[in-house]
């Protein structure tokens, strides 16, 4: 059994794999987007290394790349920012 | 069938003055090897900037910036033409004396502008460090997204006749014409070389050399800015003929993101991203704009800017080869001047009138230097 973390997406609680990247963890969930282009249209991790950039969310206040950052313990994550 | 004018790229330059020619009644024919927009014009900021430190390139600039605005209401959405304006911004009082030296250069050529004190700069553009000096707003300039603007002369250009090939490169020229890549002759009573740095690949004497330079774009969400946004030092950096430079520029872009410049090297022709010189971009930019420290970085590119010996473009008949005419060279204001070069070819090869002086433009200045080659 896997070492689990509580993180807040989006204002929700979640429990996810300790070792799963942010992006994993929102497609985990079944969130699937990650933010929304001009035209409203949602995208999502694409590349999964850090060349795309259709991953980014805000994750304890900064915008960050999901693909590229480990979740953690109590981490809030806000999807579309 | 042989076409009055064949144009060789179908970069900002020549679609330009495809379109003017097209107009103008001339069957043209434009070949570019890639697609119509790449190139240097696909790379740049788009900024319609007046430049004022050369009095040939201010007559150039200033007749661009206006037949930019008045091409305005005709462009296509996605062309974001945008009255900005461009706000120079003084660190000091030695570079305020320069902003009014300036002023007093763009007035000589009709072109308005208004000094700024420190606390008007600080109302007008709240994302600016603080303990600035001031600056100079000139209202008249704009912004443009390049590569959809080229793409649209291109399309008037055809839509007045002209035929618009992409995808072929022309190999070499010959005395009839030209020569594309799979050895197909086209015919043409004039070519005009439009194709920016690669230039010298067809005539290797005309003297441009590459001067490679890098931009950036931040994600959406950065800080209200209006004006785009130059230090005055900008010029220092970008007429020093060695060395790398890096100099503040900033535009805003209608979807909330901020576009960065820009640097500049002549020593490197690859195209790859130099981490220095981001880091030495975004530096600079936090001197000026404090906020880009929170902001991320989205992307980084490279273009090249076509530069001569004298950074002024090459346009006009290039005297050792007949029915040869050059239209390259831009450096690094080759979207605004675009406009201004098409007229100039225009007026020249219909007879008429040119709008201003055409001599500092001719190729024939250089002319002891390619006395021997073709
Ligand atoms: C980083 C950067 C920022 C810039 N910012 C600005 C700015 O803010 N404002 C401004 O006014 N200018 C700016 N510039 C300058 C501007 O981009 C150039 O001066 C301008 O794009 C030159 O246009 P061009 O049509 O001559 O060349 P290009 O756009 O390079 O077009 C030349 C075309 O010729 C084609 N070609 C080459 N060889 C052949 C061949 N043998 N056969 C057929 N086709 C061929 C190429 O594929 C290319 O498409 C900037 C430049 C750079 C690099
Ligand atoms: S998924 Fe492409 S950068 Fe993260």
């Amino acid at each position: 059994m896997p070492h689990k973390v509580q993180i807040l997406i989006n204002g929700r609680r979640e429990e996810v794999p300790a070792h799963i990247s942010v992006a994993a963890a929102i497609a985990a969930i079944g969130q699937g987007a990650t933010r929304r282009d001009l035209t409203g249209a949602p995208r999502a991790a694409c590349c999964g290394m850090g060349v795309c950039f259709e991953c980014r969310v805000r994750i304890d206040g900064a915008e960050k790349l999901g693909c590229l950052t480990r979740v953690s313990q109590g981490m809030e994550i806000t999807t579309d920012a | 069938m042989i076409h009055d004018v064949l144009i060789v790229g179908g970069g900002i330059v020549g679609c330009a003055i495809a379109e003017r020619l097209a107009l103008g009644g001339l069957s043209v024919c434009l070949v570019e090897r890639d697609c119509i927009g790449g190139g240097a014009t696909a790379a740049s900021m788009g900024h319609l900037v007046v430049l004022d430190d050369d009095p040939a390139e201010l007559a150039l600039s200033a007749w661009s910036c206006e037949r930019w605005r008045i091409l305005a209401d005709a462009l296509p959405a996605g062309a974001d033409y945008r009255a900005t304006g461009t706000l120079w911004v003084a660190r000091d009082g030695e570079e305020m004396e320069e902003a009014e030296r300036k002023q007093a250069r763009l007035a000589g050529a009709g072109i308005a502008s208004e000094m700024i004190s420190a606390a008007t700069l600080a109302r007008l553009e709240p994302a600016l460090a603080e303990r600035l000096a001031g600056g100079l707003r000139v209202p008249s300039d704009a912004v443009v997204y390049p590569p959809v603007a080229a793409a649209w002369l291109a399309r008037q250009a055809a839509a007045a006749g002209a035929d618009i090939l992409s995808g072929i490169a022309v190999r070499n020229l010959d005395p009839a014409g030209v020569v594309l890549a799979d050895g197909r002759e086209v015919r043409a009573d004039k070519v005009i070389i439009a194709n920016g740095c690669a230039a010298p690949e067809l005539l290797p004497a005309v003297p441009i050399r590459k001067r490679k330079g890098h931009l950036l774009i931040t994600t959406r969400g950065a800080p209200t800015v209006t004006h785009q946004l130059v230090e005055l030092g900008y010029i220092k950096s970008a007429h020093s003929t060695e060395g790398d430079s890096v100099a503040f520029n900033l535009q805003p872009r209608p979807t909330g993101q901020w576009l960065l410049g820009s640097t500049r090297q002549f020593d490197d022709t690859t195209t790859g991203v130099t981490p220095r010189l981001v880091s030495g971009l975004i530096e600079r930019g936090k001197a000026f704009v404090p906020a880009l420290a929170a902001v991320s970085a989205l992307r980084a590119w490279t273009g090249f800017r076509p530069t001569t010996p004298d950074h002024r473009p090459l346009i006009g008949a290039w005297p050792s080869r007949p029915g040869t005419w050059l239209a390259c060279g831009h450096e690094g204001l080759g979207v605004t001047t675009a406009l201004g070069t098409a007229d100039l070819i225009a007026a020249q090869l219909l007879q008429t009138a040119t709008p201003f002086d055409a001599e500092p433009f001719a190729p024939a200045r250089f002319a002891a230097e390619y006395e021997n080659a073709a």
